[in-house]
């Protein structure tokens, strides 16, 4: 029978430690939105969504209450909205109409964050991707809670350089269309490589085609439980080290497997995946860099940041794949700037730097991540980092991404305020040379060989 | 209503006084929740309980004993908190 301590361990990781389940995710399907008429999809999109997620929110509470539990976000993911809405969109302003659409949605079933806004150009773009793409600035300034990303790159495929030069452009224009914000529309908009079908977090989270009508996905988190248990162990070796992040990982995970269960149940919704993601928020506490600091590193970006991340991250998903049988979506340790304090004190010592943050990337999930530049940085220099991050994904056989904020009218040394679980932060300098003709040739990267890895 | 054949663990934590228990059992016992174990430490001057109990012959919803045990919380000037017992077990046990 569970004892005493058991109890006691468990209140404490989620009264001071921190422990939530960050977010449960509904995927739903909108092929069978697909119409010719923009009206009708527009009307199938809203009934579909507003019926299948009417009890999302409710159930997420009822849950958080019979376990004490938070679960700090219900969102919703959708089809990529370049396939759903190919049929009825003629050029970009039919396709905000529909982003319009899914904002109305969500905010009808109270929800956090929708999902979808999407294209996957991997290898190509078709014109109703490429009306997509070029929707994505005036899509982001006029709603709310809507969330865009774009794949344009996969190992299998290559990247795509005309879809990475445009993502460049895209980036800029939404920075400048959402600049009385400090540029936040580009903090809902995330370029990948090899886009998971399945991934509940935002801003990159879209119902794969892949995937079920319906299917429930939860991300779970908890920086600051694996950072208490690692206080336990100081100056122990990495053998301990190890196994103290696997069992943490493993406790953690397992209360995301619970609560995937108890939803799907509860919605009569298929269980999709677990995402074993060590996920950061703004609060003092909650920061995958301050486990960088507990393994033994000054700050984050201090020489060793590399291994000591290629290791928590690998470790969180031995412990993590143990306590659940369907582990998907980006699964690892995030980095994101803006959204970790112990990541924000790092830059602003002048110990993190873009360069390392890229170095970083090889070895954790996602990528360059809520990173604020100077608004003036050239959109062909965006591509170029964009390219340099999709090369890592390709290369790695893993998903990489960016989410850049070029911030309008700001410069090195200026801070920004985005707010709730996106944070605030410094501005970060980028490379001032030139990529603008790497950039101009057009056309795409060709797969990777893969054999003879080295 | 919503009947659970599951059972709870009920924490109390709080400085301890005198009547805590008995006002929590004597809550139990009026909503038909049978207790299956009790444990109980005080650590300087602080009480800390556990019990775990079972619903399935409560006369109320999981919701209205969790809500009622929070008040009766308040009022003793302890915090009662009434949890499922599956998220123990998930995480403690294999």
């Amino acid at each position: 029978m569970i004892n005493i301590g058991e109890v006691q361990e468990t209140n404490e990781m989620v009264e001071k430690e921190n422990l939530d389940v960050r977010t449960i995710t509904l995927g739903i399907s909108l092929l069978d939105c697909i119409d010719s008429d923009l009206n009708k999809v527009n009307e199938k999109i809203y009934n579909k969504i507003t019926t299948l997620a009417k009890n999302l929110v409710a159930t997420g509470q009822d849950i958080e209450k019979n376990y004490c539990i938070p679960i700090v976000n219900k969102r919703i993911s959708v089809t990529p909205i370049a396939l759903v809405g190919g049929a009825a969109c003629k050029c970009p302003e039919d396709f905000v109409t529909i982003a319009q659409t899914l904002d109305r949605a969500a905010k009808t079933v109270g929800v956090n964050f929708i999902g979808g806004y999407s294209a996957l150009v991997s290898k190509g773009m078709t014109s109703a991707d490429e009306n997509l793409i070029r929707s994505i600035p005036k899509a982001l300034a006029s709603t709310d809670i809507v969330c865009s990303s774009v794949n344009v790159g996969s190992t299998k495929t290559g990247i795509n350089m005309d879809a990475v030069k445009l993502m460049g452009e895209i980036v800029k224009e939404t920075a400048e269309l959402t600049k009385d914000e400090d540029s936040l529309g580009c903090a809902k908009l995330v370029i990948f490589c090899n886009a998971p079908d399945d991934n509940p977090f935002m801003a990159g989270a879209f119902h794969g085609v892949t995937e079920a009508d319906a299917i429930i996905n939860v991300g779970v988190s908890g920086p600051g439980v694996v950072k208490t248990a690692l206080e336990k162990v100081r100056g122990e070796n990495f053998e301990v080290l190890c196994e103290t992040i696997k069992k943490t990982a493993f406790k953690v995970t397992r209360v995301g497997q619970l609560v995937a269960k108890e939803a799907s149940k509860r919605l009569n919704v298929p269980f999709g995946i677990i995402d074993l993601s060590l996920a950061p928020t703004p609060a003092i506490g909650d920061s995958v860099a301050d486990i960088l600091c507990e393994i033994g590193l000054e700050h984050a970006g201090a020489p060793g940041t590399t291994a000591a991340l290629a290791l928590l991250n690998d470790q969180v998903k031995k412990g993590g794949i143990m306590a659940s049988s369907y582990v998907g979506g980006l699964s690892g340790a995030f980095i994101p700037v803006s959204e970790d304090q112990g990541m924000i004190d790092a830059v602003e010592a002048g110990a993190l730097t873009l360069e390392k943050l890229e170095a970083m990337t090889c070895v954790c999930s996602v990528g360059l991540d809520m990173i604020a530049i100077p608004g003036d940085t050239k959109a062909t220099t965006i591509s170029g980092i964009i390219a340099d991050e999709m090369a890592i994904g390709m290369i790695n056989q893993k998903t990489t991404a960016v989410r850049l904020i070029p911030v309008v009218g700001k410069g090195v040394g200026e801070t920004v305020e985005f707010g709730g679980l996106l944070g605030y932060a410094p501005i970060m300098p980028v490379n001032q040379f030139s990529c603008d003709a790497f950039v101009n040739r057009g056309g795409r990267i060709p797969a990777p060989v893969h054999s003879f890895k080295n | 209503m919503e009947k659970a054949a599951d059972k709870v663990i009920i924490t109390v934590v709080g400085k301890d006084t005198v009547g805590i228990i008995a006002k929590v059992c004597t809550f139990l016992s009026e909503s038909g929740v049978n207790i299956l174990d009790i444990s109980q430490t005080i650590v300087s001057g602080y009480f800390n309980m556990m019990m775990i109990a079972d619903l399935g012959a409560a006369t109320k919803s999981f919701s209205d004993i969790s809500e009622q045990l929070d008040q009766l919380g308040e009022q003793i000037g302890v915090s009662i908190k009434c949890q499922r017992e599956e998220i123990f077990e998930m995480m403690h046990r294999i």
